[in-house]
């Protein structure tokens, strides 16, 4: 940094147009988001812990699980996959920069200031009591409910326009980082070489092109509904209120995939360096997220199976979804045999992708469970729902998340993390999210409605619940292990120097934090670990190619 | 060990295309998704209208304002290649005729749409053919709008003498938005004037 009194580190922050600096600033705001929608979350738990609890009213628990799933989505989810590929996709096929880079700068901003706009709601007309006057129409914002008959004033208006604002600069990473990797590898870099994770990148950077601008046109549809009389959703004049759940879910099924790729771009990086073998399978773990991409765009009706659907629909969006579980379940496999017979390093961000196998694999068999359209009938919207995709979202894509940062944050920031702390991190937040989330399984189960903010004392429900709530104390206390952790290391951590895991691909080949060009000289590579060939010019990988 | 040469002798990747192309391939491919939903929707409605007026009442196949929109799209295309080859008065007269054609193409939508709105009162808000019909072909007028503001700028640089033909991918760039916007244009066409009546 060029200069150190405050107002040039925040003009060299503000101002930047360096990958490096943007990721770090899109993961950072995701994580500060996280602190908060998890926060959402506890306020939720609490309520929750008693039958007839009256902590938070209905108006407020429905403002704050709106809030919470909208914000968990897009504005964690999102803004750390995109952060993490925008730092690690030019390191990884060894380029100076981004395709675009001021086109970076500008999806930063719009992404922030869309959910800056989306949190400007608290500042409604009832105040700052609790959510204030914050969306409450759930974070898919179901027609008629959506529409102004039923939802009067500006809240769902800003649920419609922070995403709207954010999903350009979505749109803008995905063109972006698909340029980059088209036209700035550096020699050498063929397709065939490209680590997994850019592979991984591209295939979710296709995903948000094809399915960010349907929901862009489907929420102006709402706008021009709720502000100029238009009937697109209005059932009074011939309005379908269903083809709003179409158009919503075309984005929100693969915005699933979207969010999970990354999280198995994580651990497929990951995973090999810590059993020091190289990844089992490479081709068909290509072909595998290249087959859920694909596939993962025709199955979006299996949310809607209680909505009606015809009986050929409903055969046709049951089969598609569990076609789905094939390339994920190869993909499980394939980690597993990279694993397999390697000398397994259990470090911290090891430690998460473990978990992340075994918990991510539940997520996918309760997945299959509820891609039987019958089955569905009977626990859709019950918390057996709020089961499976937390495991998918907490289970699967937090705990890569996690790995990813205990990974990559030698890298971004030149400091070693404490693994004391990273493992009572590791572990707090295991037990925390074993108990929140499997037992809502058997509330779901017993049949618990999501979204209910209360429920009644006889129903067998109440210590479930309370077990539910009890994890989440150790989910926050495990978060607050994870903050000592960075803080800590951005202070006293020792040095990391270029390569402190001993790993293959590119960016581990420049200094930790690398200088703002990456590389002095543009690399040249000759197989898919780079850094082994160099390591080892007695037996290099471009030998087998 | 920092930033070497990691190793030789390998051999180059083929030169695949320029960022600024594929760049523009990606944003016409959202832009793409964006005008599928609105076509999906006019589709789903076709018929649907509670209350006239209806399609087959009002809309005239709009002969003139397609054949302006696909001369134009030949019209950029010499105006590239004339860039190109350094021939700056050409590129310039072709250019500003792209943009009159655009024009020609939004003064014919603007006169269709006062007639829908004065004299045939149909509006966003008078039945689902209205709704789905204004904001379709309202969305693509936008685009070329868009469009036309980019040709506009390119014009006003060209005529201050700062285009040179080393800018010539970029206005072929701007040229492929424009072919988009007429692909666009054939698909609303199709489904507006043809089939939906």
């Amino acid at each position: 940094m060029a200069s150190n009194d405050w107002t040039g580190v925040l003009h060299s922050w503000v101002a930047t147009v360096d990958h490096k600096k943007l990721g770090i600033l899109y993961v950072t705001s995701g994580v500060i988001f996280l602190v908060i929608g998890g926060l959402q979350a506890s306020a939720m738990r609490a309520q929750l812990f008693y039958a007839d609890n009256t902590l938070l009213s209905p108006q407020v628990f429905n403002r704050l699980f709106t809030v919470h799933g909208t914000t968990m989505v897009f504005f964690v989810g999102m803004p750390i996959i995109i952060g993490f590929a925008n730092y690690l996709v030019p390191l990884m096929i060894g380029a100076r920069d981004m395709a675009f880079p001021r086109l970076n700068a500008w999806g930063y901003w719009m992404f922030l200031f869309g959910a800056l706009l989306f949190y400007f709601s608290y500042l409604g007309s009832e105040g700052l009591y609790a959510a204030g006057s914050a969306p409450d129409v759930g974070w898919f914002a179901y027609t008629p409910l959506s529409g102004k008959v039923f939802s009067r004033g500006n809240a769902t208006d800003y649920w419609i326009l922070g995403i709207l604002v954010s999903g350009f600069g979505s749109v803008s990473a995905a063109i972006n980082l698909i340029a980059t990797t088209v036209t700035m590898r550096c020699r050498g870099m063929s397709f065939g070489r490209l680590p997994l994770l850019v592979w991984m990148m591209l295939v979710m950077s296709f995903l948000i092109i094809l399915v960010m601008p349907p929901l862009t046109a489907a929420q102006v549809m709402l706008l021009f509904d709720r502000f100029l009389g238009a009937h697109f959703f209005d059932t009074q004049n011939g309005g379908d209120a269903v083809l709003w759940q179409h158009f919503f879910w075309f984005f929100g099924h693969p915005e699933v995939y979207i969010l999970v790729i990354p999280g198995f771009a994580f651990a497929s990086e990951i995973i090999p360096v810590f059993s020091r073998k190289v990844i089992f399978g490479y081709p068909i773990m290509v072909a595998a997220t290249c087959a859920i991409g694909l596939v993962s765009l025709g199955v979006w009706a299996h949310h809607m199976f209680v909505v009606g659907l015809s009986k050929p629909l409903g055969v046709w969006f049951s089969a598609a979804t569990m076609v789905v579980g094939v390339p994920t379940g190869i993909k499980i496999f394939n980690w597993v045999g990279t694993m397999y017979g390697g000398r397994i390093r259990f470090r911290p961000p090891m430690l998460f992708c473990t978990a992340f196998l075994l918990q991510f694999l539940v997520a996918g068999l309760t997945g299959i469970m509820l891609a039987g359209a019958p089955f569905d009938w009977q626990l859709s919207d019950s918390y057996f729902v709020v089961a499976h995709f937390h495991y998918v979202l907490i289970g699967g894509l937090v705990f890569t998340i996690f790995g990813a940062i205990y990974y990559w944050f030698p890298k971004m920031s030149g400091r070693m993390v404490n693994e004391t702390l990273a493992r009572w991190h590791f572990w707090l937040f295991l037990v925390g999210f074993q108990l929140t989330f499997s037992t809502m399984h058997v509330q779901g189960l017993l049949g618990m409605p999501r979204r209910i903010y209360t429920y009644p004392a006889d129903r067998g429900w109440e210590i479930w619940n309370q077990i539910t709530t009890a994890g989440v104390v150790f989910q926050i206390a495990g978060v607050l292990c994870f903050v000592a952790a960075i803080v800590h290391a951005l202070r006293r951590g020792p040095p990391a120097g270029p390569d402190p895991w001993n790993a293959w691909t590119l960016e581990w080949s420049t200094s930790s934090p690398p200088p703002e060009y990456n590389f002095a000289e543009l690399p040249e590579v000759r197989s898919r670990r780079p850094l082994w060939d160099l390591k080892h010019p007695e037996d290099p990988d471009w030998r087998y190619e | 060990m920092s930033s070497a040469t990691l190793a030789s002798g390998a051999p180059l990747p083929p030169l695949v295309a320029s960022r600024g192309r594929v760049g523009m391939l990606l944003l016409i491919l959202s832009e793409s998704a964006f005008f599928s939903v609105f076509i999906v929707a006019y589709l789903f409605y076709l018929g649907k209208s509670l209350t006239g007026p209806y399609p087959r009442d009002l809309l005239d196949f709009p002969l003139l304002g397609t054949l302006a929109l696909l001369t134009s799209s030949g019209t950029i295309v010499l105006a590239v290649r004339g860039l190109r080859r350094g021939r700056l008065a050409r590129f310039a007269a072709l250019l500003f005729a792209t943009i009159a054609l655009g024009l020609v193409f939004l003064g014919l939508t603007a006169l269709e749409w006062r007639h829908l709105i004065f004299d045939a009162g149909l509006t966003l808000r008078t039945n689902l053919f209205g709704t789905t019909f204004y904001s379709l072909v309202g969305f693509h007028a936008a685009h070329v709008s868009a469009g036309v503001l980019m040709m506009l700028l390119i014009g006003a640089l060209a005529t201050l003498g700062h285009v040179r033909p080393e800018h010539a991918e970029r206005v072929e760039m701007v040229s492929w938005y424009w072919h988009f916007v007429d692909v666009v244009w054939i698909a609303v066409v199709s489904v507006v004037y043809v089939i939906g009546t």
